[in-house]
């Protein structure tokens, strides 16, 4: 393995496993907040424990994605400190913005899971919300950084150095409001649909658990709107793709042949050697269509980018077809359950669309993974589009394969107790969390040496 | 002069000070964990584990503020450090992730007894090897071992022998030790019961010595392996103030805890702590990578400068009656349970 190769890697594996953790921290505060707001509306105990085992889970789950994010900010400057040389100045306001919204979510969150009998019940809602804004905050602002890496804006380049920095133009790249909307919307999503599969899982075997339900119709509901809202994103961050990046959209599509009235290819399998792909349904016209808005629009092929600068094809076809694929199935799930619980007035527990959604369960989290894989592989070979190349910023450390291992290592035994921790938070038997609700998730009763 | 290069280096090191009084002394409570001991040992851990419960992640964010400003503002010593530091950086990272995760899985996890007492030696031994690492890193700063080529821009390391080396290891020390006297001085407050006060109110006046100790041996091996901050503790208009303030906030800090008057130990004690970082960024003041880059040397643009300095100066209007009000909720009464 080379060293490029395990700077790579690693970037590639602690993003993957930071982004399980920042998705469930900046979207859980939605549910945990709705839960809560029903309980001071409605007085239903039921919605006050429901927000107490959320933060028990959210709890851990931020805590690892604070710390593999602290991870990925260092990372930046070890594996690619000459990236970081000259695109730490440009990028900077949104990730000094980050920074301020990550500490007001650490500090609301700190308020919100040890505040419950020391805050009043609207300050501690509150506290709640301000975790969820600026937890939501802190994502927009990170996604505008990494766009820029898509769409480099606001500087000019004098003799091989970076100067007239617009930190503001670079802030508001061509890919940033695509990419954040598609981004925001999907980590409501995949925590919305997670959630929601999990408790629809145990309303299969216990229906008629009331506890149970009101979970259910509150992750149902984030489910559905952005269930809904992500495929329209989508087709928006397409066509931004498809005017700034056609290399990644090439990709992505499989699309070798620079023509007009591109059909679009479903499935198939991209032979970057013989430079076809092969056994793929074509849609006449669609992909003309999708990427520009018009059937007999040309879309650049493959073959028109150099091959030096070509993205890895299989790697980025597959993953976007899984994301949009998944992205449709959800998409489905979720009308079909709009429009059920709007003839009904009330939420649907047929248990063909409880199964549907258990299906659909790992589904939102997994197209997360996709669509980063899309943004990061099919930006390849640059880490700044058409200026800096990705061999061009490692660093000149030597035995990386080390600290790619270790945090592997690490990060494997991490996801392995989060899990085992989560079985134990999240199956846990009713009657156990109602003891420990009254201790608002303190470690007085664990720990028995009060 | 730059001002705004000036200015921002300013925030970067009052960043540090306050990450040292808050998150370091986060750190120091992991050691205590780690050496917790006698007929009240599980009860101080339980005073550590509720002190840091509400705030450690909070008091984290100082760490990546830091980092930020240092990438976003001064560039070049950014990319120099984390190359040139990588390993003991990355040693600290895996401290970081073990930390807060192992603190986080004993808090909510549950289990077994035998489970939270491995996390809990898990989250104490990465308590004490992070801030290790952070000090040795800032040493290896400090040293000016760093140099970075005026043409290529890249630093000129083996990787190895900028942070290995006696100066930085002894800064390494120092940093456990100045963050577990700290600690040991806050926890005197975090609880109403006497005697766990006395637990903690012996534990700080026994890590006094220590402090002093590893103050002093790394002050010494400075002359030699770090001759600008030697030289900057010494030979400044402002040395000898320095020194008598130093000196003097310890000496208040420990008969304060010799009479039990905790409150004025508290301040002493984060005021010697904040004077040690200070002085670090003083005394190799205007360098910022010595040997050869300085706060004007390694800063980034005026047009990056300013809007980070603006929203900097925006933001703390949000940020600190926000902290303000964080402390005032946990820490002003200590809990009667403990």
């Amino acid at each position: 393995m080379t060293d490029l190769l395990a700077a790579r890697s690693q970037m590639a594996m602690s993003l993957g496993f930071h982004m399980f953790f920042a998705v469930v921290g900046m979207a859980m505060p939605l549910l945990m907040v709705i839960a809560e707001g029903l309980w001071l509306r409605t007085r239903e105990p039921d919605y006050r424990e429901l927000a107490h085992r959320w933060a028990k889970g959210t709890a851990i789950l931020f805590a690892v994605g604070a710390v593999s994010g602290s991870v990925l900010s260092f990372e930046l400057g070890l594996l690619w400190p000459t990236f970081m040389r000259h695109a730490g100045p440009v990028i900077g306001m949104p990730f000094s913005l980050e920074g301020f919204a990550f500490f007001l979510e650490a500090i609301f969150l700190g308020i919100w899971l040890y505040g419950w009998d020391r805050v009043s019940p609207l300050i501690h809602w509150l506290s709640g919300v301000a975790v969820l804004v600026s937890g939501t905050a802190s994502g927009v602002f990170v996604v505008m950084a990494n766009a820029w890496m898509n769409t480099p804006a606001g500087f000019s380049i004098v003799g091989g150095e970076i100067r007239d920095v617009n930190v503001w133009a670079a802030m508001l790249n061509p890919a940033a409001p695509t990419q954040v909307t598609h981004m925001a919307i999907a980590a409501f999503q995949a925590v919305a649909f997670a959630v929601a599969a999990i408790h629809a899982w145990v309303l299969l075997r216990q229906p008629g658990q009331g506890f149970h339900q009101r979970a259910f119709a509150i992750a149902l509901g984030v489910a559905i709107v952005s269930g809904v809202l992500q495929p329209i994103s989508g087709d928006f961050s397409a066509k931004q793709i498809a005017r700034n990046q056609p290399a990644k959209l090439a990709a992505a599509e499989a699309h070798w042949e620079t023509r007009a009235a591109a059909p679009l290819s479903i499935g198939g399998w991209p032979d970057e050697v013989a430079e076809t792909t092969s056994w793929a349904l074509e849609i006449p016209y669609g992909l003309s269509f999708l990427a520009h808005g018009d059937p007999n629009a040309a879309v650049t092929g493959l073959k028109d980018i150099p091959k030096q600068d070509r993205p890895p094809v299989a790697v980025v076809h597959v993953a976007f077809q899984a994301m949009v694929g998944m992205g449709m199935y959800m998409a489905a799930v979720a009308l079909a359950a709009a429009v059920l619980w709007r003839r009904r007035k009330r939420v649907p527990l047929d248990p063909w669309l409880l199964k549907a959604l258990v299906v659909a369960g790992p589904m939102g989290m997994l197209s997360v993974q996709a669509g980063w894989v899309v943004t990061e592989v099919g930006r390849q070979p640059w880490v700044i589009h058409g200026f800096l190349r990705t061999a061009d910023a490692v660093t000149p450390m030597p035995y990386l394969i080390v600290p790619f291992l270790t945090f592997t290592l690490l990060y494997l035994v991490l996801a392995v107790v989060v899990v085992l921790l989560m079985k134990r938070q999240v199956f846990a038997s009713p009657g156990l969390a109602a003891t420990d609700k009254a201790q608002g998730g303190a470690t007085a009763t664990d720990r028995g040496d009060a | 002069m730059n001002t705004e290069a000036l200015a921002v280096a300013g925030v970067l090191l009052a960043g540090l000070v306050v990450y040292a009084v808050s998150g370091g002394a986060d750190f120091g409570g992991g050691v205590w964990d780690l050496l917790a001991s006698g007929p009240r040992k599980a009860r101080q851990r339980k005073v550590i584990s509720d002190a840091l419960g509400p705030i450690w992640e909070a008091n984290h964010v100082w760490l990546i503020l830091a980092v930020v400003l240092l990438f976003v503002c001064f560039p070049l010593a950014f990319a120099a450090m984390a190359t040139a530091l990588h390993i003991p950086l990355t040693v600290m990272l895996i401290g970081v992730v073990l930390r807060g995760s192992a603190f986080t899985f004993r808090s909510y996890g549950g289990g077994t007894d035998e489970t939270l007492r491995w996390w809990g030696r898990v989250f104490a031994s990465a308590s004490v090897v992070t801030p290790f690492m952070l000090g040795v890193s800032a040493g290896a700063v400090a040293s000016g071992q760093l140099p970075v080529d005026p043409r290529t821009h890249q630093v000129v390391t083996d990787f190895v022998s900028a942070w290995a080396a006696p100066f930085p290891l002894a800064v390494g020390l120092l940093a456990v030790a100045l963050f577990a006297f700290l600690a040991a001085v806050y926890l005197t407050l975090e609880t109403r019961d006497p005697r766990l006060q006395e637990d903690f109110r012996w534990r700080a006046l026994m890590t006094a010595p220590i402090v002093f100790l590893t103050a002093w041996g790394a002050f010494v091996l400075a002359r030699q392996h770090a001759p600008l901050v030697a030289a900057g503790l010494t030979q400044r208009s402002w040395s000898l103030a320095f020194h008598v303030m130093v000196g003097g906030s310890a000496v208040v800090a420990v008969a304060a805890l010799w009479r039990r008057w905790y409150s004025v130990a508290r301040v002493a004690a984060a005021l010697h702590v904040a004077l040690i970082v200070a002085g670090w960024g003083f005394a190799q003041f205007p360098y910022l990578l010595p040997p050869n880059l300085t706060v004007e040397s390694a800063a980034a643009p005026q047009t990056v400068l300013r809007p980070v300095l603006w929203v900097l100066g925006l933001g703390s209007l949000v940020l600190l009656p926000s902290f303000f009000f964080l402390f005032r909720v946990f820490k002003s009464n200590p809990p009667t349970d403990a």
